[in-house]
C-alpha cells in the first residue's frame, strides 16, 4: 500500500462537562505518500479534532477515542507512552495556525530546534546546530545564522510561521500535519507560505494532512480535499472535481455562495441556517435541516459516503 | 425609496446635498509612543496614520483594504473619535467634527461595527438591553426603545420574540453580528463602519450577512466604510476602494477599475496574491517577498519601496502624492506615474505620444 496515512472508523466524543460531544463520527480516510489532503470545514466541523487525533494530542481522560489510525505502519492508538513519543516530531509533526503560542518564548529559536534533534537523535550539539542552521536554509529565513539566535517576539508573523515549520522539520517527519497555519498570515504573507509549504512536499517527499476553512487556500495546496460537517465527511475527492463537480449539497452552496464568482452588488446564493450544534444533531443528515434537496429518508438515516468513478465519494442520498 | 434619488439624501439631517460628501478627512495623522526598549532606549512613534486624506460620499460603499499595520482600523478608530488624532480633520456633510458638529450628535450618525462579536457586547445585558442602550441614553423613552429594538431585530432577520431576552453566549457568532448591526442601526446612523465585520464568521455566515448589509443599505439610505482584508468580499461590496499601506494611502478610486487595473505596485502585488480558485492556475511565485515592515520606523520616501520591483533610488528620497491614473478612475501614490519625478517610467509618461498612431503607452505597473 502507498498510504501514509489511514484512517478507520475514527469517532472522537469529549465527555468534559455537560452533555458528550461528538466532535467527529466514523470519518474514514487516506493520505497517498507524497500528497496533500485538504479537510475542509467550517468552524466544529470536527476538522482540527480529526488532526489532532493523528497525534494522539486528545486528553485520555476527557476523550473517547476509537477506531484505527495508522501512520507509515505505526498503529497510533495501540502505541505506548514511549512509542507516541517516537513518533511525534520523528514520523509526524504539525505546525500551528498560532506560531507564538506553539514556540517557547524563553529560549531562542536555534536552542528549540537542536533540543528537538538531540531529543530524537544520537548526534552531537555540534552537528545539532548545523542542522537547525540548514533547516533555517531550507524555509527561506534571511540571514538564517543570526536568526537562529533571535527569541520569537523578535521576528515577524511570517518569519515567526517559517521557524515553526523548520522546528516541524527538524527530525525529518514524513507526515506535516498544518492546522490553519495560514490564517492568520497577511495575503501577501499567506501565499508565500503556502508556496514554500508545496516546495517543501515536492523536495522532501512529503505527505501534507492540511486543515482550512477558506477554499481559496485550500485550491492551492491541495490534491485532495476532504469537505467536513458535523464531525462527518460529507464528500472527498480531487481538488479539481470538487471545484468543478461537487456532488454534496453543501459543498455546492459554499461554492455557490462564494463573493468571488459574484458579480459587484449582486444577492449572494447563501446556504440558510447555521452549522448546528454537536450536542443536539439530528438523527439523519445533519446537513438536513439547511438542504433544499432534502426527503423524509435524508432525516431518518444518516447516508453513507459512497465512492464513485475517480475516487470522488459523497455522503448524500440526492446525489 | 427605491427611486432616485438616492435615499441618504433625503434624510432631514442632510446639509449639503449629494455632491458634497458625507465625510471628509484631511491630513489625518495619529502616532503611537512607543516605550523605550532595553536601558537606554528611546521611545520609538509608531506612525500608525500618517498623512491620510479621503472622503466618503452619500450613499456609497467605500472600502479599506491593507495588510496589518496599514492603519485602517486605527482610521476607523480616529473617525469614530474613539482616540484623538494629533493632526487632521474630520468633516462631516460640512461640518468640522467636535467644532461646528458636536461629538454627541455626530456619534449618534456614525457608527461601527467590530469584528468580535463578542467582544462587543456586554455579557450581562440581554440582546434588547443591548440595542436600547445607545438611544436610551440619548433621551429615548423606554418602551419606544424596546419597540424599536423589536423592530430591528426582525430586520436583521433574527426574530425578536426568540431573541430579545436573550444573552451574547446564548447566540451564534452570526447571530451575534446581526445583534451588533441591528445595535448600531439604533441610533439612526447616516454612516455605517464595518471594520472587518464579516471577517470572523463561517464563510456560510458570511454570505447571509453581506446581503443583509446590502439589503439594509438599500433600506435605511445608508452609506457604508468597509475595511477587511479579504480583497474579493472588497470588490463585491464597495463602490469605490481605499488601498492602505503602513499608515498611508496608495491607492484610491473606484473599485471595479482598481481591481481590474491597478495603480500602484502594492496594489497590483495585493492582488496577485489573492488564492486562485483554479487548481491548473496555482500561484508560481509569490508576488511580494517578507512580511509588511513595522510602522515604528517606516522606509524613508516611498513606504513601499524596498518591497517593490519598480523601485528606483528616487524612490527612497521622495514622498510620493496621490496622482490620478492613466485612465483617470484611480489615483496611486506611485512616482512611476508622476511626470518628471525622476523615476524612469515617469520619464516615458512624461511625454505623451505625439502622433496617436506611434507607440503606445509603456505600462505602468506590472
Amino acid at each position: 500500500m502507498s498510504n501514509m496515512v489511514s484512517i478507520e472508523g475514527l469517532t472522537v466524543t469529549f465527555t468534559g462537562r455537560g452533555k458528550p460531544v461528538r466532535a467527529v463520527d466514523h470519518v474514514s480516510l487516506e493520505l497517498e505518500k507524497g500528497s496533500v489532503l485538504v479537510l475542509l470545514g467550517e468552524s466544529g466541523s470536527g476538522k482540527s479534532v480529526t488532526l489532532r487525533s493523528l497525534l494522539r494530542l486528545h486528553p485520555e481522560k476527557t476523550a473517547k477515542v476509537e477506531g484505527r489510525i495508522m501512520v507509515d505502519g505505526h498503529d497510533i492508538m495501540a502505541l505506548s507512552k514511549e512509542g507516541i513519543g517516537a513518533v511525534r516530531g520523528r514520523t509526524v509533526s504539525m505546525i500551528f495556525q498560532e506560531p507564538m503560542l506553539a514556540l517557547d518564548p524563553v529560549y531562542t529559536l536555534g536552542q528549540q530546534i537542536t533540543e528537538a534533534i538531540l531529543r530524537h537523535e544520537e548526534v552531537t550539539p555540534q552537528e545539532a546546530h548545523a542542522r537547525a542552521l540548514e533547516l533555517f536554509e531550507k524555509v527561506q529565513i534571511p540571514s538564517p545564522e543570526r536568526r537562529l539566535n533571535a527569541y520569537p517576539h523578535e521576528m515577524s508573523g511570517g518569519m515567526r510561521q517559517r521557524a515553526m515549520i523548520a522546528l516541524a522539520l527538524a527530525c525529518k517527519p514524513k507526515v506535516l500535519l498544518a492546522d490553519e497555519p495560514t490564517t492568520a498570515l497577511d495575503a501577501t504573507v499567506q501565499i508565500q507560505i503556502l508556496l514554500l509549504l508545496r516546495a517543501l512536499q515536492r523536495e522532501l517527499g512529503l505527505s501534507i494532512v492540511f486543515v482550512t476553512h477558506d477554499i481559496g487556500v485550500a485550491v492551492e495546496i491541495a490534491d485532495r480535499i476532504a469537505v467536513m460537517y458535523a464531525g462527518r465527511i460529507v464528500e472527498s475527492g480531487s481538488v479539481a472535481d470538487i471545484l468543478h463537480a461537487p456532488r454534496h449539497p453543501y459543498t455546492r452552496g459554499l461554492l455557490a455562495s462564494r463573493v468571488e464568482r459574484a458579480k459587484k452588488g449582486d444577492r449572494l446564493k447563501t446556504i440558510p441556517g447555521s452549522p448546528p450544534d454537536l450536542t443536539a444533531l439530528p438523527p439523519g443528515c445533519a446537513f438536513a435541516p439547511r438542504c433544499d434537496m432534502a426527503s423524509q429518508a435524508c432525516r431518518e438515516k444518516v447516508p453513507d459516503l459512497v465512492t464513485g468513478p475517480y475516487d470522488h465519494a459523497v455522503a448524500c442520498l440526492n446525489a | 425609496m427605491m427611486t432616485a434619488p438616492h435615499p441618504s439624501i433625503l434624510d432631514e439631517r442632510d446639509r449639503g446635498g449629494p455632491a458634497q460628501s458625507l465625510l471628509s478627512v484631511n491630513a489625518l495623522v495619529k502616532h503611537f509612543p512607543v516605550k523605550g526598549s532595553g536601558f537606554f532606549g528611546r521611545g520609538g512613534v509608531v506612525r500608525a496614520v500618517d498623512g491620510v486624506s479621503f472622503e466618503i460620499r452619500k450613499g456609497e460603499t467605500l472600502g479599506v483594504v491593507g495588510e496589518s499595520g496599514c492603519g485602517k482600523s486605527t482610521t476607523a478608530r480616529l473617525l469614530m473619535h474613539l482616540i484623538q488624532p494629533d493632526r487632521g480633520e474630520i468633516i462631516f456633510d460640512g461640518e468640522k467634527v467636535g467644532i461646528d458638529l458636536p461629538l454627541s450628535e455626530y456619534r449618534r450618525q456614525v457608527q461601527m461595527v467590530f469584528q468580535d462579536s463578542y467582544a462587543s457586547l456586554n455579557p450581562r445585558l440581554t440582546i434588547e438591553d443591548s440595542i436600547t442602550f445607545g438611544p436610551r441614553i440619548h433621551g429615548m423613552a423606554e418602551t419606544a426603545a424596546r419597540a424599536k429594538a423589536h423592530d430591528l431585530l426582525a430586520r436583521v432577520g433574527l426574530d425578536p420574540s426568540r431573541f430579545a431576552g436573550r444573552y451574547p453566549h446564548e447566540l451564534s457568532g452570526g447571530q451575534r453580528q446581526r445583534v451588533n448591526i441591528a445595535r448600531a442601526l439604533a441610533l439612526d446612523p447616516r454612516l455605517l463602519i464595518l471594520d472587518e465585520a464579516v471577517s470572523a464568521l463561517d464563510k456560510s455566515v458570511e454570505a447571509q450577512v453581506l446581503n443583509l448589509l446590502q439589503d439594509l443599505k438599500a433600506d435605511f439610505g445608508l452609506t457604508y466604510m468597509f475595511i477587511s482584508h479579504d480583497l474579493n468580499v472588497v470588490r463585491f461590496m464597495v463602490d469605490r476602494v481605499m488601498v492602505m499601506y503602513l499608515g498611508t494611502v496608495a491607492e484610491l478610486g473606484d473599485g471595479e477599475a482598481v481591481f481590474a487595473a491597478p495603480s500602484h505596485p502594492y496594489t497590483a502585488a495585493l492582488l496577485a496574491s489573492m488564492p486562485k480558485m483554479d487548481p491548473a492556475e496555482r500561484t508560481i511565485e509569490a508576488p511580494l517577498t517578507g512580511d509588511p515592515p513595522n510602522p515604528i520606523n517606516p522606509p524613508s520616501g516611498c513606504r513601499f519601496h524596498p518591497r517593490c520591483k519598480l523601485a528606483e533610488p528616487v524612490c527612497a528620497s521622495i514622498l510620493p502624492p496621490l496622482t490620478p491614473s492613466a485612465a483617470g478612475t484611480s489615483q496611486a501614490a506611485c512616482l512611476a506615474l508622476v511626470p518628471q519625478s525622476g523615476h524612469s517610467h515617469a520619464d516615458r509618461l512624461a511625454m505623451p505620444p505625439l502622433d496617436p498612431e506611434s507607440e503606445p503607452m509603456p505600462e505602468a505597473s506590472a
